[in-house]
């Protein structure tokens, strides 16, 4: 079993920054970026109303049927996904396998835009958990794992 | 596999209640979320078939509190425990941090039990996981029924590694927080201990 996956601060601003300018560029509703196992990593737009944790899960619970699909089909993994609705169109992408990035729009943009705006997104935020990897490989960053002492732990379990 | 923040300050982890169909997996869920307080829960997610029965997984998140100024949240999910939805079963076993397993007491689900155990097995080491290795408990649940194995029986036949186990009855409570606080534990000693 490897290390858990983790996110710093630095790399999560660059993360946040290319989420808002995706958001902007592609004209769409909202823009999520989610772990591989479901956890929400950033989002920019109009996520307000949205419960981002649900549709966090169900996304990568969506994007992991779909590989077993394409596992099924011995087709290399889908690396994108679109849901076309009435109002709000879904589109999910695959960031270098270790996130999954998605873009809510509606008819002030089109899924040209979008696939075209996510391209390029999608390689930086690559390239920031590249830089994240390096990091964690090399303990460059900081690790609350070493700080944490059994007894924090039974202190979380105390009634 | 977890999931540490140092931007939001949050450890995420995922746990996975696994075992055969109609033991109690998603009972225990809904027990969980019905007694937390509604800023340690999000919304509980069942996507289940028109008889209720579990389709692709329930999920619950929760929050256990702060650790060195760090919210540790569990992610719950389910798993569905009819034998036909083994592919299904694989892809919720993917990440994940902690199992429990919930074994049905009731004498006639022993062969069930069993199946769903060798299952779990096969299907996390399809994963790259190993059962003796991962932060793992036992519960027995529906002890309230009447034609139930003795506990000693199903110890033997369930738990032979002999991993933290927990008599219960999901449907009032008993022994679902106790499950619970141990798999997250062991999940969060495993976490410590790798680093």
């Amino acid at each position: 079993m490897s290390g858990p996956d983790v996110m710093f601060p630095e790399e999560q601003q660059q993360i946040a920054l290319v989420c808002q300018r995706l958001h902007r560029d592609a004209n769409a509703k909202a823009v999520l970026l989610i772990g591989r196992d479901g956890q929400p990593i950033a989002e920019a737009g109009e996520v307000g109303e949205i419960d981002v944790t649900s549709l966090s899960s169900l996304t990568a619970g969506n994007v992991a049927a779909t590989g077993g699909i394409s596992k099924i089909l011995r087709e290399k993994d889908f690396t994108s996904q679109f849901h076309e609705g009435e109002r709000t169109h879904v589109h999910i992408t695959l960031v270098g396998g270790r996130a999954i990035l998605v873009v809510l729009f509606d008819e002030r943009s089109s899924l040209g835009l979008v696939r075209l705006r996510v391209k390029k997104a999608s390689d930086e935020m690559a390239k920031a958990f590249d830089q994240v990897a390096k990091k964690a490989a090399s303990n460059q960053g900081p690790s609350i794992l070493s700080e944490i002492t059994d007894a924090d732990i039974d202190n979380l379990f105390n009634d | 596999m977890s999931f540490i923040n140092y931007s939001s300050r949050e450890i995420n982890c995922k746990l996975v209640y696994y075992g055969p169909g109609l033991c109690g997996k998603t009972t225990n869920l809904q027990f969980i979320y019905a007694k937390t307080s509604p800023e340690a829960k999000g919304k509980m997610i069942s996507l289940a078939t028109e008889t209720e029965r579990t389709l692709f997984f329930d999920f619950l998140p929760l929050s256990l509190g702060e650790i060195r100024g760090f919210k540790t949240r569990f992610h719950l999910y389910t798993v569905p425990g009819q034998v036909f939805y083994d592919a299904s079963r694989k892809l919720i076993l993917k990440g994940v941090d902690g199992v429990v397993f919930v074994a049905d007491s009731q004498i006639e689900r022993m062969e069930a039990n069993i199946e769903s155990l060798e299952n779990l097995r096969w299907n996390l080491q399809d994963q790259g996981y190993n059962l003796d290795k991962l932060p793992y408990v036992v519960q027995y649940n529906k002890r309230d029924l009447p034609n139930i194995a003795p506990l000693e029986e199903l110890r033997e036949l369930l738990n032979p590694t002999k991993v933290p186990d927990f008599e219960a009855c999901a449907t009032t409570g008993i022994g679902v927080f106790e499950t619970l606080k141990a798999v997250a534990k062991a999940v969060l000693t495993e976490l410590k201990k790798g680093s």
